[in-house]
């Protein structure tokens, strides 16, 4: 279990101050110039150091992310956009570090800004975070107002500026290239890669995309070293991460703990347990919504990381922790889940536009008992078919669950569809 | 250059290429849906998905760059695999009415599935449905056929220019439409149902009319504007069906406007069909030799100063020709092809030829446009405009009436008099045209039409000269005309001789008997009632009514002609269609005629003809190319630049669909004006 010590988000709960002063006396801003005078690459190679992978979801290496930016600007600026669309189900831990630790994001900003060259920085947050916009702007605002940000950014001689823009409430928008035209006014469809932002992203200028917990953690990082920070979790998983437990546990709730903790001690030290405990677990979902789900043999042993996950052909993801017990309908929660994915399909690219409505209209008829063994196959062969085939990884979150239903639970769905009368026979039989 | 392997072959493409054009270069066939060419890159249809070496995943090659040594492999089993899941998703919501629908025959989607669809559908669920909008009247929407591949979008917001088709709702949800349902006001708005690869946008008076394979395809030249867009006129028997664009990159790219693909039903009304007499004042059917019997008597019995001849907008060289030697057998220099009365210097082709041609414009980096609205006069040319807008680096002034050109333009006066302002340089835009290196200057057919018409001429013309659009290899001086046959009555001398009275003089009692070739445009009110008026064409429009003897003659689809564009581009046009009753081709009407007033034109043949034509003008005996001039010659042509008047340029046509005697007699181009103008279709009725 992570030393209360080893916290980087020591106002996780919002017990203290999230206004500037409580900040500072958590360590914040104390010596933000000092860290920015090692120089930009330095503080790349220090990120790249400590292991920090991308905490939005894909596990991509952070520092690796920024070294992607170009060192001398051909003319456009770069800039760098945080990804605050969190809309994963069952992900709230962007929300907590906005609401209680604001000037960790901020500061973080400004020195990934630095790191990549950017001199104006994006926030996209979530629409309907409405409350949480309004406190992160109070505290860039109060930011400014200590010269932390803006011409000569907390003495550091770099100038950084930054900006809240609130989205609309798509969650396709948290996808980073529909995040930037939606944030350039467009509508927020995907766009195809290559070009990668690095290279054309906001307005066609150099653009890095980071989530807001990756970013969070960097000031963090940078005064305690890499070494510490890469001495947590397991190897390739360094480091810490909030994990947003809901679902059937006793005390839901967001902790920080080290990557490759095990599921269990994850669910039964932090959420008081599985609601009539650990024997009544029935499945669970590690990383959100778009990550296939684990039933209860995988749940024994595995441990939370994105290796480990990835092993079982899960996925860390956002480190949304959906847990269900026996009571729970699994089929229907992941038909729940292909609803959700239907209506937040951008509808630009076929697969996705066409596959993820069928997908759910076969998922209710299963749900219902109306589907035969044939229609699970179809539906099966339908995922693959949507899966890998769009020009985002939308595609692939849409058709994850069900094969991840599929590979965790077909027994109980084989029922059902054996269990399935068909109206022709019902009456044949009367 | 970049090597890759296609399929094993080794091809070397440009770096930046596309997979799909390197595979293409290759020779392998990608099939694609969203994917065109001269629009933008989507990637969303995701048929196009190749396999790539080192790439985990299929990747859609319209989209991908090439990359050195890239391994591409287009007709794998994953490959076939993907495409027949993409395939079959396209499907599932695909209406299977393909015997009910227009496109059968030439459907994109039709034709892939033949190659990667089911024999039968696995989708148990209910089909999706839409309501079918109305767009207007002529584009037709069965938007429940749509597979949301966004070419309209991309088009109507690229190339046209017009932003006001968008993607609404999301996901299955989505729908293509106006946002608010209205007439699309986009005058090459038929350019999306060539392009929507299913049958979601189909022509919607051609709707339910023929399949694609029933008709005759007939290559030729478009004439209702003088961009001479290269056509292609499909008929079926004796009735021309429908007109697309043909493929000219120097000229029309792919694009047609409006007016010239939909006035194609005008082709079929209010046609002459059989000579007529008019006697006691009124018209009574006749028979060819009635007719030439009547025509005879009258000229022979009139001095050869007091005979006159005004050919239209719509004539192919070889009629203008006849009936000009024709004439000047009879000793008449009383010729002019400028129904509208334009009076200007036409001594050298570079005086009144859009010198640097339409491809030209993509070089172009300043613009100035006296008297014109392209949009309207030559909708084609206007997105040849706004593509070079689009690529950066050009700015473009108007001086006339202002207009939503599709591009951002600076107004820069509304008369002649903004051209003096430029001149001395008082008008900021000088200094743009002075930094641009090639800049041009475009002076419209209405400018020229205007009394102080030949000031205006030579006023633009010095206005190129000091701003340096004439060097040694940029001529930057173009007369953008407005009638397709201008152009070449110029090149032959369908002028007034010396002493030879103009349109204008002839037209109020300058002459007694008046020949008017195809020429609806003039004002016959103002034809005295004693002056013979003999109407050779095909409409039964203003020149018809005013005659005295009616000639049937042979509309643009169904004579083989020359024509000659705003460019001096010498094109052919071949007929689709046999001319409707006893009507004839114009040049043999003249041709037979002049033997009988015993002035036989020397040739029996077209081809006999056409010799003769580019013996005497040797620019005819190029077809297809244009010679750009070089802008080295500056001795200006004739007139005062400083006779200009203050008097604003007006419109040159009050409306776009409606300009001459085709279009006139088109319903659905009356559909169009009573859409888009309807104080105009009001006051018609």
């Amino acid at each position: 279990m992570l030393n209360d010590s080893d916290r980087i988000y020591q106002n996780l709960y919002g017990q203290q101050d999230w206004h500037l002063p409580g900040a500072r006396a958590r360590g914040d801003w104390s010596n933000t110039a000092e860290l920015l005078a090692r120089g930009r690459d330095a503080i790349v190679e220090e990120v790249k150091a400590s292991g920090l992978r991308g905490r939005g979801g894909a596990g991509f290496p952070t520092g690796m992310k920024w070294s992607f930016m170009p060192k001398q600007s051909d003319g456009r600026p770069s800039y760098l956009v945080v990804n605050a669309d969190e809309s994963e189900p069952g992900t709230c831990k962007d929300r907590d570090i906005i609401r209680h630790e604001p000037h960790k994001l901020i500061e973080g900003c400004l020195i990934a800004g630095f790191a990549m060259g950017a001199h104006t920085g994006f926030i996209y947050i979530r629409g309907e975070y409405y409350n949480e916009a309004a406190r992160l702007q109070a505290a860039i605002d109060e930011a400014y107002a200590a010269g932390l940000l803006g011409k000569n950014a907390a003495g550091s001689g770099w100038d950084f500026d930054l900006y809240v823009h609130r989205g609309a409430g798509a969650y396709i928008c948290g996808e980073e290239s529909a995040l930037l035209e939606s944030l350039e006014g467009k509508k927020g469809m995907p766009r195809m890669k290559p070009p990668f932002p690095a290279a054309m992203g906001l307005y066609g200028c150099p653009t890095t995309v980071n989530n807001v917990e990756s970013i969070a953690g960097v000031s963090t990082i940078l005064r305690r070293g890499s070494a510490w920070f890469a001495a947590l979790g397991r190897p390739k998983n360094s480091g810490t991460k909030i994990f947003c437990i809901s679902g059937h546990v006793n005390n839901p709730c967001n902790v920080e703990e080290e990557l490759g903790i095990p599921l269990k001690d994850l669910i039964e030290k932090h959420a008081g347990g599985v609601r009539g405990g650990w024997d009544n677990l029935q499945a669970v979902i590690p990383g959100g919504a778009s990550m296939p789900i684990l039933n209860k043999t995988m749940c024994d042993t595995i441990l939370m990381d994105f290796d480990s996950l990835k092993d079982v052909r899960s996925g860390l993801g956002s480190g949304a922790v959906i847990v269900m017990d026996k009571s729970a309908d699994v089929v229907k929660a992941i038909w729940r889940l292909s609803k959700f994915f239907k209506h937040e399909s951008c509808g630009q690219c076929a697969p996705c536009r066409e596959g993820t409505g069928w997908m759910m209209r076969m998922m209710d008829r299963i749900v219902q008992g109306k589907a035969t063994l044939k229609d699970i196959d179809l539906l099966e062969q339908i995922t693959k078919q949507v899966e890998g085939h769009t020009i985002c990884a939308f595609g692939d979150a849409a058709a994850w669950p069900i094969q991840g239903l599929f590979r965790a639970f077909r027994p109980l769905i084989e029922q059902r569809a054996t269990d399935y009368q068909p109206p022709s026979l019902v009456q044949a039989a009367e | 250059m970049a090597k890759v392997t296609v399929d094993g072959i080794e091809i070397e493409v440009p770096n930046g290429s596309t997979v799909l054009q390197a595979a293409e270069a290759a020779g392998k066939e990608i099939p694609r849906l969203c994917y065109h060419e001269r629009l933008s890159i989507a990637g969303n249809c995701r048929m196009c998905l190749v396999e790539i070496e080192k790439m985990p995943k299929p990747v859609a090659s319209c989209g991908q760059p090439v990359g050195e040594g890239m391994v591409i492999m287009t007709d794998t089993e994953n490959v076939r695999k993907a495409r027949r899941g993409v395939m079959e998703f396209l499907l599932i919501n695909h209406p299977l009415d393909c015997p009910i629908c227009d496109q059968g025959g030439e459907c994109d989607l039709q034709d892939e599935a033949v190659s990667y669809g089911r024999d039968s559908s696995r989708y148990d669920e209910a089909k999706r449905a839409v309501a079918q909008p109305d767009w207007g009247p002529l584009v037709k929407t069965t938007m429940t056929r749509c597979i949301h591949c966004t070419r309209c979008i991309r088009f109507s917001t690229e190339i046209a220019g017009v932003p006001e088709l968008g993607a609404t709702a999301r996901g299955e949800s989505m729908q293509v439409g106006t946002y608010v349902e209205k007439a699309l006001s986009s005058e090459l708005s038929g350019n999306i149902i060539d392009l929507c690869p299913v049958g979601a946008l189909t022509s919607k008076p051609y709707a339910y009319t023929a399949r694609s394979w029933e008709l005759r395809k007939t290559d030729s030249v478009d004439v209702l504007d003088a961009v001479g867009a290269n056509i292609r006129i499909d008929a079926r028997g004796a009735e021309v069906l429908r007109i697309l664009p043909r493929i000219n990159d120097e000229v029309n790219e792919e694009w047609l406007g409006d007016k010239s693909r939909f006035s194609v039903d005008g082709l079929k009304r209010r046609r002459l069909d059989r000579p007529w007499l008019r006697e006691n004042g009124k018209l009574r059917a006749a028979s060819w030799e009635e007719a030439f019997a009547a025509i005879a008597t009258r000229v022979k019995s009139t001095a050869p100063d007091r005979l006159g001849a005004i050919a239209g907008d719509l004539n192919d060289v070889e009629s203008l020709l006849a009936l000009k030697e024709m004439f000047t057998a009879l000793g008449s220099k009383n010729l002019d092809a400028r129904q509208d009365g334009a009076v200007f210097d036409a001594s050298r082709r570079a005086f009144y030829t859009f010198n640097t041609t339409i491809a030209g414009i993509e070089e172009a980096d300043a613009l100035l446009i006296i008297g014109s609205n392209p949009r309207h006069e030559a909708p084609v040319l206007n997105a040849r405009i706004r593509k070079r807008w689009l690529a950066g680096g050009f700015e473009a002034g108007v001086i006339g009436v202002p207009h939503d050109l599709t591009y951002a333009t600076t107004q820069v006066g509304e008369g002649p008099d903004a051209i003096t302002a430029l001149l001395n340089g008082s008008h900021p835009f000088a200094e743009v045209l002075k930094n641009a290196t090639k800049p041009m200057v475009l002076l419209g057919a209405g400018a020229l039409a205007r009394p102080d018409g030949a000031a205006i001429h030579a006023a633009a013309w010095q206005l190129a000269a000091q701003f340096g659009a004439l060097t040694a290899d940029w001529h930057g001086f173009n007369v953008l005309h407005h009638a397709a046959s201008r152009t070449g009555a110029l090149d032959i001398g369908f002028l007034p001789g010396a002493s030879g009275k103009a349109t204008r003089d002839m037209l109020t009692g300058g002459v007694d008997v008046l020949w008017l070739l195809g020429a609806d445009s003039v004002d016959t009110s103002a034809i005295g009632p004693n002056t013979f008026v003999i109407y050779q064409g095909h409409h039964g429009d203003a020149g018809a009514a005013r005659a005295d003897v009616i000639l049937p003659a042979a509309a643009y689809t169904e004579k083989d002609g020359t024509y000659v564009n705003t460019e001096g581009r010498v094109q052919r046009g071949y007929a689709a269609v046999k001319p409707p009753g006893d009507a004839r081709e114009d040049w043999t009407i003249i041709r037979a005629i002049s033997a009988y007033l015993g002035h036989a034109l020397p040739y029996d043949t077209l081809a006999e003809l056409r010799e003769h034509l580019a013996a005497q003008y040797p620019v005819f005996a190029t077809i297809g190319d244009v010679r750009r001039f070089a802008g080295t010659d500056l001795t200006p042509p004739a007139g005062d630049p400083a006779a200009i008047s203050a008097a604003p340029f007006q419109a040159l046509f009050a409306n776009y669909y409606q300009t001459d005697s085709i279009s006139r007699a088109s319903p659905t181009m009356a559909a169009c004006v009573a859409a888009h103008y309807p104080a105009l279709a009001e006051a018609a009725e």
